[in-house]
């Protein structure tokens, strides 16, 4: 096993450990009136924070669970037990130096050193629930692009704010969006104005620190007309033996002619929930694309959509999964085609090892009166061992005779042969097992920034340990 | 030959919900059954579109208050049906019900029943067969939605069919039944029981036909069919119904080791149709078939679910749907695949695809997959789209007006699968139906 950390190597065992922080601000354990209250006061919400939160949960409270067609486990999640708010009570910092010392140190084991700051444009790092560390590049901040917490988002740029936030994603969304909606704190808001192209991705690491706690981070992307932005969120957990729970909510906006590249390569320990809902609007010509890798949780569910509102937006999903022993993956996409000559492409690849299920979950909307609207759709899954479940689920809505829909999907196991061929040539196995699913994924895993791509393959061989032999 | 006490019965049209259905002359185990099965029907909640096995469907359509048992048949309608009762050219036998009457029956060549052939209407069955009949009737519990209307037919069915083919027989022809509803507001609950046993051969085809093409009507069938070991069952079925039906229809194929079922739906009437198809792969080596075709136009709505259930290793199943939509009509197709643990070395195949001619048309495909074994070559595909522009060019370049080219292309598109049930006789029979309906559109 590895010890050395370097700026690429994420090591599941270095990111189960976990200090002991001490939390300046605690909301207890269960969720009511008091505890919107709580953190409404804590984080000084203005007055229609505090009502758009209220009424989440009472929306939340009546939402059913989605357990007429969803895994039955969610049934597992105790909300009295989750912890919705904790916070140090620091102000964000904008510089490492300001970071204290056994938060950096946690840093350090996940393999985020502080070198790595310059190959960042900026970085946003949620330590719990608060944005301890976060640092903007001169030259992003320049341009005019805002890159702030939530929180200070919704504060200082209200006129931006207000207009999007929970236009894309109500809160009724769903059971886990109103929940979100209720007791958000963290995550990112982020402006990019007309015709300024990021050329660096802007980055947030976040990482789950506090045993019980529900991470419910809000982030908002809007880019202007022209604009492109990359943004990239990287998550790795330490492991407690009880259930976590985490429930993003992530809404992008792509004006006339944007473009949003949004990547996740999310590592959760194998006991945390993590249901997310994510969702993008594309507007005339503009492109939301989300490239999303799954590895590790107890329960994923998570299927990113974008919403084709103008002539001629695309969409586009490209997603990993890999489940390991005990752990279900429910990832998909959607794709609500609203205009003429919409586009919109998925690509999922699952892996399951050993007991793990990858399922793919997706919607294909093309309504009435709509022309030349196209959809491709292909998933794939690879079954490691005999125990792996894999299922497929989609749904395609189609009318009218102005659009084409093609879904496909394959099942299929590694190849004996292949893995005769490895093994003659001196590979173990598992060496050859290894090297063949990266294979699976290696058309996938290209379309990645380089140091992801690196570091998703390094996290596919760790998974891989042990599933042969 | 008909009781008296049926009769009686039959002049005072019961409403189907006032079940279960009273005729005295079946088994006392039967009609036990009926009720059991009717309370179970009384406690079944309604379908909801919230339900996943009904996502999409237009479960408002399935108000059955209006619905009642048919009045017996006249002499003269009853000569029209049979008159009307013509399909295919040679059959092995033949029976007609309307509004679940017997009307006619055609028995089996000599030959057939010196072999142990039986052929005989459901209730006779029940008697003469009793062993058979309560292993195989309704064994497998309706678990792709339908549960309430699978007991809702348990609790009036009345008539249909029991074939049993001995070891080793083969049946060069087909066997033919035909389904009328001939009533304002009639109900049927059509069941066919088919038992192929080793080696044995069997093609059975079912004509669902309304006398008069505008009365409303409600019809509600369920089928077994049991390949066993080494067995080759083929079942078609041509759904015609009139304009106003609401059918719903409730098949279950077994296939032993070795075996081999095939089956065709042809879907081209109804108000609202669902078909829900499980085909379950019990013995290794088994192979099951499943095809559909639909045209469907208007307001018309289709409604297909089918699950390919692979349990014993080394077995394969391949689904092919086609749809024509044209008008206002939709249709959904939900299917999945289920790989069950341990049956490996399974081969599955799915393919589902729409094309769409008009406008307001509306198709919605779920095609699933479920794996719970390694080893295995699974692939699904579904498609949406609508004719080639180069393709219509083409053909109306050559001087062929727009409506015989979509015509002719969408005949092509369904051709492929109606071949693929390698029945010339029976594929000449269905093409038929299928430009009837174009013709009937004009």
């Amino acid at each position: 096993m590895k010890t050395e950390t370097s700026a690429v190597d994420i090591n599941r065992n270095i990111g189960d450990f976990s200090y002991d922080v001490t939390h300046a601000y605690d909301a207890g354990t269960g969720l009511s009136e008091k505890t919107i209250h709580y953190i409404s006061d804590v984080k000084q919400d203005p007055d229609w924070v505090r009502e758009f939160r209220l009424k989440a949960l009472k929306t939340f409270l009546e939402k059913p669970m989605p357990t007429h067609w969803a895994s039955k486990d969610l049934e597992a999640i105790d909300f009295d037990k989750i912890r919705y708010y904790l916070s140090g009570g620091t102000q964000a910092k904008r510089t490492w130096e300001e970071v204290p010392e056994d938060v950096k140190r946690t840093f350090e084991r996940l393999g985020i050193p502080e070198q790595e700051r310059k190959f960042l444009a900026g970085v946003e790092a949620q330590f719990d629930s608060e944005a301890v560390y976060s640092n903007i590049k001169k030259a992003v901040g320049e341009q005019g692009v805002i890159f702030v917490g939530s929180a200070e988002g919704l504060k200082e740029h209200p006129e931006i704010f207000r207009k999007w936030f929970g236009k894309v994603i109500p809160t009724g969304d769903n059971k886990f969006s109103a929940l979100n909606s209720a007791v958000f704190s963290g995550g990112s808001f982020i402006y990019v104005p007309p015709g300024v192209k990021v050329k660096h991705p802007l980055q947030a690491y976040f990482r789950i620190n506090a045993e019980n706690f529900g991470q419910f981070e809000r982030t908002l992307i809007i880019v202007d007309e022209g604009a492109e932005l990359t943004y990239m969120e990287g998550c790795t957990a330490p492991k407690f033996n009880t259930a976590t729970l985490h429930s993003a909510v992530v809404e992008l906006v792509a004006m006339k002619d944007a473009k949003i590249q949004y990547i996740t390569v999310q590592n959760w320990s194998a006991n945390v929930f993590n249901l997310v809902t994510k969702r993008g609007l594309a507007h005339e010509n503009a492109e939301v694309k989300w490239i999303d890798c799954n590895i590790g949780s107890r329960l994923t569910m998570k299927y990113p959509g974008v919403i084709m509102k103008g002539r001629k937006a695309r969409g586009e999903v490209l997603s990993i999964a890999l489940a390991n022993d005990g752990q279900h993956q429910d990832t998909g996409a959607k794709m609500v085609h609203a205009a003429d000559e919409t586009t919109s492409n998925i690509i999922s690849k699952s892996i399951s090892i050993g007991t793990g299920r990858a399922t793919y979950r997706g919607l294909v909307h093309v309504p009435k009166h709509l022309k030349n609207c196209k959809n491709n759709t292909e998933c794939d899954a690879l079954l490691i061992n005999s125990t792996s479940r894999t299922d497929t689920y989609p749904a395609i809505t189609v009318r009218g005779t102005g659009n084409a829909v093609q879904h496909e999907a394959s099942v299929s196991q590694v190849s004996a042969e292949q893995i005769f061929y490895m093994q003659q040539r001196g590979l173990s196995k598992a060496q050859a097992m290894s090297l063949s699913v990266n294979g699976f994924v290696n058309d996938l895993v290209r379309q990645f920034p380089m140091e992801y791509s690196v570091e998703l393959k390094r996290l596919i061989e760790l998974e891989m340990e042990g599933s042969v032999g | 030959m008909k009781p008296a006490i049926l009769d009686q019965l039959m002049t005072e049209a019961q409403a189907i919900l006032s079940g279960p259905s009273r005729r005295s002359d079946f088994p006392k185990w039967f009609r036990d059954q009926q009720h059991g099965a009717w309370s179970k029907f009384q406690t079944m909640p309604m379908p909801n579109r919230k339900d996943q096995p009904w996502r999409f469907s237009n479960v408002d359509l399935l108000d059955l208050s209006q619905f009642k048992l048919g009045a017996p048949i006249t002499d003269n309608d009853r000569i029209e049906i049979l008159e009307r009762s013509r399909a295919l050219e040679q059959v092995a036998g033949r029976l007609v019900f309307a509004d679940d009457q017997l009307l006619q029956r055609d028995v089996l060549s000599e030959d057939l029943q010196r072999k142990g052939v039986v052929f005989q209407p459901l209730e006779r069955a029940m008697v003469e067969h009793t062993d058979l009949f309560r292993k195989y009737f309704m064994s497998e519990p309706a678990t792709l939605g339908s549960a309430k209307f699978a007991a809702l037919h348990h609790s009036w069915v009345s008539s249909g069919t029991f074939v049993f083919v001995p070891r080793g027989v083969e049946i060069e022809f087909p066997i033919e039944i035909f389904h009328w509803l001939s009533g304002e507001n009639s109900a049927v609950f059509p069941h066919l029981l088919l038992v192929a046993d080793e080696l044995a051969k069997v093609t059975v085809i079912e004509h669902f036909r309304s006398q008069d093409r505008q009365l409303p009507g409600f019809a509600c069938g369920v089928n077994d069919l049991i390949s066993g070991p080494g067995a080759k069952i083929t079942y078609v079925c041509a759904q015609n119904w009139g304009e106003n039906v609401i059918a719903l229809q409730i098949n279950s194929t077994k296939a032993d080791h070795d075996a081999a079922a095939k089956s065709l739906n042809l879907h081209l009437g109804g108000k609202y149709s669902r078909f829900e198809s499980l085909s379950r792969l019990i013995g290794e080596g088994a192979r099951s078939d499943l095809l559909a075709v639909s045209v469907s136009d208007g307001n018309q709505e289709f409604d297909a679910r089918t699950l390919q259930d692979h349990v014993s290793p080394h077995t394969a199943s391949d689904l092919l749907y086609k749809n024509a939509l044209k008008g206002r009509s939709r249709n959904t197709f939900g299917g999945l695949i289920r790989v069950e643990p341990h049956a490996h070395f399974t081969d599955a195949y799915q393919k589902v695809r729409n094309l769409l001619l008009d406008d307001d048309a509306e198709a919605n495909s779920m095609p699933g997959l479920e794996i719970l074994a390694d080893n295995v070559k699974c692939s699904h595909g579904a498609t949406s789209g609508q004719i080639d522009a180069d393709e219509m060019f083409y053909l109306r370049s050559r001087g062929i007006t727009p409506a015989i080219a979509q015509q002719l292309i969408v005949k092509g598109f369904l051709n492929e699968v109606i071949e693929r049930l390698e029945q010339p006789a029976i594929a000449d029979y269905l093409r038929g139906l299928i430009d009837e309906k174009f013709s009937r559109a004009k």
